[in-house]
């Protein structure tokens, strides 16, 4: 009998979670990653669970969606710890990625937290790697946004669904995309009061694509969910609107919102000031988490957001060799798409070098990738960041929340040092260069680097800001500890 | 603004700088800060700006703070536990 194939999967939400069953089902010996201390990702995020647990007493399913998705798979991963094919390092991270000589892969591990519980530094060797950790909520520089009491619409989020806790009682969402509506419906549901929701976009673009949209009759039925959840707690829900400036002294205290054009210029007259405001909560779609990917290579492409995604094929293997993706990385398109990328990459990562993968094997997920795909398109061309979102700009915005580098900086670092994509910027004023590396900032700062192209020159500069060789902040100790280079 | 504090159920005690703050046990160290209507527990190292919680799930760096000793912890990844001493980050006190 062979060897059983040995696949680590880096990350343990949607994707990563149907990987690891998928590669189980099919015989493989998994290893799975992840930085947070309980399986779930950020789609099911939720309250701590209860150390012993019973059979049968579930985790906390508040405020969530496809829980049944999730019991299904967390009892798949949960045998496999049982049965001892599924290794699961929770609050771990890989701060390194590399390919061996032998095509193996060998990923650095350190704990996420040094504080509590705490995982030892160490290295780990696989035949396959899923790669599917996800993404998080892309921003765009906004005055006054590095105020207290602004955070990522998904944080929000995150507070109410993993621990129960209100960032704010009067909170105003605001940025793009349908991820705005169950942000708003948990705060009301907690007890919130949401003041409004700003959506830059008009909302048109769905119209020109309504094929897309109807075959995917689920996320219709969740999104009259949400639009009911607005009508019954009276959230006022204004497109073409943007935030152009938070105010506050030491934390945010009120918002100044506008009506736009189409460009996303705000329209002389529209504006109107929002009082007593002690939370904001930011998100103009998501920036994929794509760092441990491109440590190796592998093909990207801007998606039709302005993502940058990882090519893949229909098995998910990327450009390189035993690498694959899933979920958020290879497109921004929600959890029902990454539980079916998990499970086909779950499958190809499991089979053998000999052996050829089968569409006959994942044909349901393959639909359901095809159609989530077309329902993810129809949403980015729905929901794009606009065009002049810099106009609202002052000089003195910060744009590098890190180095605290101001928008005023970075136009001065592009119009008299010529440095025109990010990473002249950042060499010259620092701008992604502190704790985050230019997770939060590297996509505000291409297009300002880059003066708003939407081509080669933006996705060239957006690309750079993925080079991170060494991709969380470690300790050096475990630099220095690390042996020359990863061969037998 | 009142403090966003819903009734604590399963109460730990943490220690936040001098102060002692009963917390929901299970939450992370952001998510108890916010409960108690504190919002930033840090300052900036050039403009000595106050910042607290912005992603909130580990990629920003932005909520780091010092617990039990460990400095430039993420905030929003490390659950409170019983006697936990958590330390606000100043500019003037650094380094």
């Amino acid at each position: 009998m062979s060897q059983k194939i040995h696949v680590a999967v880096i990350g343990a939400g949607p994707a990563g979670l149907a990987a690891a069953a998928n590669a189980l089902a099919h015989g493989a010996q998994v290893t799975c990653i992840d930085a947070n201390d309980q399986p779930g990702g950020q789609y099911w995020r939720h309250r701590l669970e209860q150390p012993g647990r019973q059979p049968g007493v579930q985790p906390d399913s508040t405020g969530h969606h496809d829980w049944k998705t999730y019991l299904s798979l967390r009892a798949a991963f949960d045998a496999g710890i049982a049965a001892g094919t599924l290794a699961y390092l929770p609050n771990t991270q890989v701060w390194m990625a590399q390919q061996r000589e032998d095509e193996r892969i060998t990923l650095q591990l350190t704990s996420a937290t040094a504080a509590g519980t705490q995982a030892p530094a160490s290295t780990l060797t696989a035949d396959r790697l899923v790669v599917a950790t996800g993404a998080y909520d892309r921003q765009i520089p906004i005055p006054g946004w590095d105020l207290p009491g602004v955070m990522t619409a998904g944080a929000v989020q995150a507070l109410i669904k993993g621990q129960g806790v209100l960032a704010g009682q009067r909170i105003v969402l605001a940025g793009t995309g349908p991820f705005l509506l169950p942000v708003a419906s948990n705060v009301a549901h907690a007890g919130g009061s949401v003041l409004a929701i700003c959506e830059s976009a008009d909302l048109s673009g769905w119209l020109k694509n309504l094929k897309a949209p109807l075959a995917v009759p689920a996320k219709g039925i969740e999104g009259a969910e949400y639009i009911w959840d607005l009508l019954r707690h009276r959230i006022p829900y204004k497109r073409s609107t943007v935030i152009t400036a938070i105010h506050g002294a030491e934390k945010v205290e009120a918002v100044s919102i506008a009506r736009t054009d189409k460009t996303g210029a705000v329209i002389a007259g529209s504006e109107e000031r929002i009082e007593n405001v002690d939370c904001v909560g930011l998100g103009f779609g998501f920036t994929t988490q794509l760092e441990l990917l491109t440590a190796f290579g592998v093909a990207t492409h801007m998606d039709v957001d302005g993502s940058l995604v990882a090519d893949v094929d229909e098995f998910q293997l990327t450009s390189g060799a035993n690498v694959l993706a899933a979920g958020e990385v290879t497109g921004i398109g929600g959890a029902a798409l990454a539980v079916a990328e998990g499970t086909v990459a779950g499958y190809r990562a499991a089979l053998g070098s000999g052996q050829a993968p089968q569409q006959s094997e994942v044909a349901k997920e393959l639909k359901t990738i095809s159609r989530h795909r077309a329902f993810a398109r129809a949403m980015h061309q729905a929901h794009q960041v606009p065009d002049y979102w810099s106009g609202n700009l002052e000089e003195d915005t910060v744009v590098c929340r890190c180095e605290e580098v101001t928008a005023g900086e970075i136009i001065q670092a592009r119009d008299e040092l010529k440095a025109v994509d990010a990473r002249s910027i950042k060499s010259t004023t620092r701008a992604g260069m502190g704790w985050c590396q230019g997770r939060v900032c590297g996509y505000a700062a291409s297009c300002l680097a880059t003066c708003g192209d939407k081509h080669e020159a933006f996705a060239q500069s957006v690309a750079n800001t993925y080079k991170r060789p060494v991709s969380i902040p470690v300790p050096l100790g475990e630099i220095a500890d690390l042996e020359d280079s990863p061969k037998e | 603004m009142k403090p966003v504090v819903k009734s604590v159920e399963n109460p730990i005690t943490i220690s936040v700088d001098d102060a002692q703050l009963t917390v929901e046990a299970g939450t992370t160290v952001a998510g108890a800060l916010i409960a108690h209507g504190i919002t930033a527990w840090r300052s900036t190292r050039k403009n000595e700006r106050p910042r607290g919680l912005f992603c909130g799930i580990g990629a920003c760096f932005d909520c780091l703070v010092s617990i039990d000793g460990q400095p430039n912890q993420r905030a929003c990844m490390v659950r409170v536990c019983e006697g936990q001493q958590v330390d606000t980050e100043t500019a003037k006190e650094r380094p």
